[in-house]
């Protein structure tokens, strides 16, 4: 039987030291569950979940100590396809949930699946808040830009002027920058990554997981029914390499091939801006730096993306060290019974002033 | 000068000043200096939404009610005998509940033309006739503790602020109560500032001294202990029982408590209380709002851990989606609604019982969830274990209706022994339960509780997968077969139905009465000192009290059916008398009012009296 203890002595585990650890050799077999993947053919989820699925053998934690809690959308299925525990709950609520599964269980790997209308509408409450608790939970946010199981209307992330069923003359609400929104929650990771990279996406996750905390992993994601091709600049190799600013920890951000090569430096207006890579010295160019405890340049470069797809950052904007929510609620029942030991139900019910009736 | 002493066998007093006046606390404290001469007790506080209504005006005032007695009590009283009024505001605001004859100690130092203008006097009614039905004793406290406190090291406004001191002083000496409590609380609640607990301290003597000199009383009284079941008492208001209770069904579950919960009034005390709790294990979360609390409630209840979450009327109709999902995830799950008036923000501080149909369907899709109420501020502790029991044993969400009368009121207890208290532990599931020995079906039920296995994160093996989309009977797996819906959505209310529930008691003496009175929740009191009243005026009527409202106890209707009339006040519009007359076809005759306050036990004795001269005129 689980054992479930009331304290849980001192955390100072990072990233998944508390979650045990498998004996057997795992393989992405061990995670598929049996049920059939109901997503539309072509769609973006289905390279995501394959990318989880031979992801997780690589932690090697226990099956059983792996929770994905999700919300509700089309994305907010994939709970069902993986042979772990997992909750498929309600619109927006994934992150609330999540939060109490994690603060009272710390040797659990809690993952929660949303979408942009999921996490950025109804939910976006929930979102700010456990990632600025920093509760221990891989968040990731698939992001197609449009509602699709309530069958194409806009979401919080789709551009200005988008033509859909519920905006036939065009959308009128500035979308949300996800990663900005995030920066601005306090969240200690950050990230972007892109569902047709399977290795970036991998590469993204580990860092993800390695981080214990709230971490925040923004998930292009297609959805070819309702908003195909929505990040096809990222993708037409025609266009790609011009765009996409991948963000290395301590390398000097540069992009683009050939006469096109651009490099990105702080701007004199407080920002960052981008510039011809011949046109200023290496010494100009921008280190990223995904530790600086200072938000303001990983803000600024998720800002690069405006106007969209311009230039598109990915990769790790922002990963610093600030102890987890779980850890820190732990603690304080920790202290408790050590500065006065467990509780005594007869002390709690006689506490204050009693009086005898013989 | 040695004064009379007077015996009485019951006293209310009302204490009644500014919000500022710190008359909350004067009346605790004199609670807790009856609690501990072993009188029986019931209090009822009083006080605005307002944090700091504007000083001396009509909503600015607070006030604080004690019913003490020498014999077992049910109420804080319909009409006070002595009123305490600080100010202007104060007496203006309660004079109407006060009958002819009684006290009223008035702070003349606070009758200032502009006190009076402001809530509409036009003379001093300490000084006119005004008044004269009334034994009035006009005390200038303010002054007179400003004077005491001379030559104390505090400054003019701290030894104003001591005068809700000289009065408790004064009532203290009037009603002969035992003072170490309170000047033990004293020291202990200014230890950080020892000149403001020596000033507090000698206002009080101050007070007490007043009383034994003055002219102005020449008598005082004495109310005996009352006679009470052997055992240890402390005094316990409603929601501080209520956080025990849950303290003790984490105990008694073996499991550690989780709650989540958002501050609202008048539950956040609740949260207070529990987060002083951590070395039970307990967790509190405050969260970003009322799904929040619940969410996380829910999640840690998935993790296996007892999930409670706390709120008031406004809170629920915000989680409802929540509950929803915990009806079909079939997770233990413990909603604890302190009910106040509404609609909508309504009167946050003041008490009804108009959630009882939210509670009940305030969910999409058929969504049954257990209903329980406590019937006084004590019952909330046995009612939070047995709350948390049924959502353990039969893995459902379950509604606790307290209210705000009972969340702030409070009444001796004697407190049981730990052992006296249910065992509500839990088995999670740990092994396969398919026929094949390898998988695991989540929803493959037990045959007599119907309850799903409990298998938490953790377990190897039992990996599974829930949510709020139907699944299949058994497996849990997704889906949309109608058939299976349909005998899902039958399982889901067959276990709720199935609940194990005691019966319905009746207290019928005679057992001859053809009038049932009929309650739920915190009218409890009301109606049984207003049935009293009608056996003592020579009325035969029987009494009953429902704490399980669903499922009701199985003797309901034959209950019902074995009288000639069936009287049901409830404070709302008759939500349990649709239930009742829905359920089994019998015509119950409501009584509502809903003024955000108790119902008085004398209204409640002639509505008895009527309904019995109705019976008796149509034979
Ligand atoms: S509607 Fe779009 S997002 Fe949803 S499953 Fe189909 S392709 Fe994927």
């Amino acid at each position: 039987m689980t054992e479930i203890h009331n304290g849980n002595g001192g955390l100072n585990g990072k990233g998944l030291a508390l979650v045990p650890r498998s004996e057997a050799k795992q393989t992405l077999k061990d995670f598929k569950s049996d049920q059939e993947v109901r997503w539309c053919p072509g769609c973006g989820d289905y390279a995501i979940l394959a990318a989880v699925q031979s992801f997780l053998p690589e932690l090697g934690l226990k099956r059983e100590n792996i929770v994905f809690v999700s919300g509700i959308g089309c994305s907010s299925r994939f709970p069902y396809y993986l042979n772990t525990y997992g909750i498929h709950s309600i619109h927006g609520r994934a992150p609330a949930i999540a939060t109490g599964l994690a603060a009272s269980r710390p040797d659990l790997s809690v993952w929660v699946i949303t979408g942009d209308g999921d996490s950025l509408s109804i939910g976006g409450n929930h979102l700010i808040h456990a990632l600025r608790r920093n509760v221990n939970l891989n968040i990731l946010l698939f992001n197609n830009r449009i509602y699709g199981l309530t069958k194409g209307q806009y979401s919080p992330t789709s551009e200005v002027g988008k033509i859909t069923k519920s905006t036939p003359m065009g959308s009128l609400d500035k979308p949300f920058n996800p990663i900005s929104l995030a920066l601005g929650s306090e969240a200690s990771f950050v990230a972007r990554t892109i569902d047709s990279d399977r290795k970036h996406l991998q590469g993204v996750l580990r860092e993800a997981t390695a981080h214990r905390g709230a971490s925040l992993v923004e998930i292009y994601q297609n959805c070819n029914i309702f908003n195909d091709n929505a990040f096809e600049a990222l993708k037409d190799p025609a266009t790609r390499d011009d765009i996409t600013v991948k963000l290395e920890h301590g390398q000097p951000i540069v992009f683009g091939t050939g006469d096109n090569e651009k490099a990105v430096r702080l701007s004199p207006t407080g920002g960052v801006e981008v510039v011809r890579r011949a046109d200023i010295a290496d010494s100009e160019i921008l280190i990223h730096d995904a530790h600086n405890p200072d938000p303001s340049v990983a803000f600024a470069l998720s800002r690069l993306d405006d106007p969209a797809f311009e230039h598109v950052p990915i990769g790790i904007f922002r990963s610093v060290d600030r102890p987890a929510y779980d850890q820190l609620l732990n603690e304080q029942v920790d202290t408790a019974i050590a500065a006065k030991g467990p509780g005594s139900l007869a002390g709690l019910l006689h506490s204050g002033d009693t009086w005898q009736i013989n | 000068m040695t004064k009379q002493v007077q015996q009485l066998d019951r006293v209310i007093i009302r204490f009644a000043g500014d919000s500022g006046d710190g008359m909350q606390l004067t009346g605790d404290r004199f609670t807790a200096e009856t609690a501990q001469f072993g009188n029986d007790l019931s209090t009822l506080p009083n006080f605005p939404a307002e944090i700091r209504a504007p000083a001396g005006t009509l909503p600015g005032v607070s006030s604080f009610q004690l019913h003490f007695a020498d014999h077992d009590i049910l109420t804080p009283g319909d009409a006070p005998n002595v009123l305490v009024a600080m100010n202007p505001a104060a007496l203006k605001a309660n004079l109407s509940d006060l009958p002819r004859g009684a006290d009223i100690i008035a702070n003349t130092d606070e009758f200032t033309k502009r006190n009076l203008t402001k809530v509409g006097y036009d003379g001093n009614p300490l000084e006119d006739d005004s008044l004269a039905e009334w034994r009035l004793h006009a005390v200038p406290l303010t002054s007179l503790t400003v004077k005491a406190l001379e030559g104390f090291d505090v400054s003019k406004k701290d030894a104003e602020r001591a005068k809700n001191m000289f009065a408790l002083g004064l009532l203290s000496w009037l009603y002969n109560r035992p003072t170490e409590g309170t000047l033990a609380f004293l020291e202990a609640k200014f230890a950080k500032k020892p000149e403001i607990a020596k000033a507090n301290i000698a206002a009080f003597q101050a007070g007490w001294n007043y009383g034994e000199t003055t002219e102005s009383f020449s008598v005082s009284y004495e109310v005996k202990p009352a006679r009470l079941k052997a055992g240890v008492y402390r005094n316990i208001s409603g929601n501080l029982a209520l956080a025990y209770g849950l303290v003790a069904a984490s105990v008694q579950a073996k499991l550690p408590l989780f709650l989540g919960s958002y501050p609202i009034t008048p539950a956040s005390d609740i949260l207070h209380e529990l987060s002083r709790h951590k070395r039970f294990g307990v967790r509190t979360f405050q969260a970003e709002d009322e799904i929040a609390g619940v969410g996380a409630a829910l999640g840690a209840s998935f993790g296996g851990s007892l999930g409670v979450t706390t709120t008031s009327g406004p809170g629920v109709a915000l989680k409802a989606e929540t509950v929803g999902l915990a009806v079909a995830t079939e997770l233990p799950l413990v909603i604890v609604d302190v009910q106040r008036a509404g609609p909508s923000t309504g009167m946050p501080t003041k008490t009804e019982q108009t959630d009882l149909l939210m509670a009940m369907f305030g969910r999409n899709g058929e969504s049954p969830v257990p209903v329980l109420a406590p019937a006084t501020p004590a019952d909330c502790f046995h009612m939070a274990v047995e709350a948390a029991r049924i959502a353990l044993k039969y893995r459902t969400p379950v509604m606790l209706l307290s209210d705000g009368y009972l969340a702030n009121g409070s009444e001796p207890w004697r407190i049981p022994e730990v052992d006296e208290l249910p065992d509500i532990s839990v088995e999670f599931a740990t092994e396969p339960n398919g026929e094949d020995g390898t998988t695991y079906l989540p929803f493959q039920r037990d045959p007599d509780t119907l309850a799903r296995p409990w298998a938490v994160p953790g377990t190897a093996g039992l990996e599974h997968r829930i949510g709020g989309i139907e699944k299949a009977d058994g497996s849990g797996n997704i889906s949309y077969d109608p058939d299976n819906h349909d005998r899902m959505v039958h399982l889901r209310q067959a276990k709720i139905d199935g609940i194990d529930v005691p019966d319905l008691a009746v207290d019928d003496p005679d057992g001859d009465a053809r009038v049932l009175v009929l309650g739920w929740g915190s009218t409890y009191g009301s109606i049984a000192a207003g049935v009293r009243r009608a056996r003592a005026a020579g009325h035969k009527v029987a009494q009953a009290h429902l704490r399980h409202l669903n499922p009701l106890p199985a003797n309901t209707g034959e209950v019902l059916r074995a009288y000639d009339k069936v009287l049901l006040p409830e404070i709302n519009l008759g939500q349990l008398a649709m239930l009742l007359r829905a359920r089994f076809l019998v015509d119950v005759i409501s009584y509502n009012r809903v003024r955000g306050l108790p119902f008085k036990a004398e209204e409640l004795a002639g509505v008895i009296s009527d309904v019995i001269g109705d019976v008796i005129e149509s034979d």
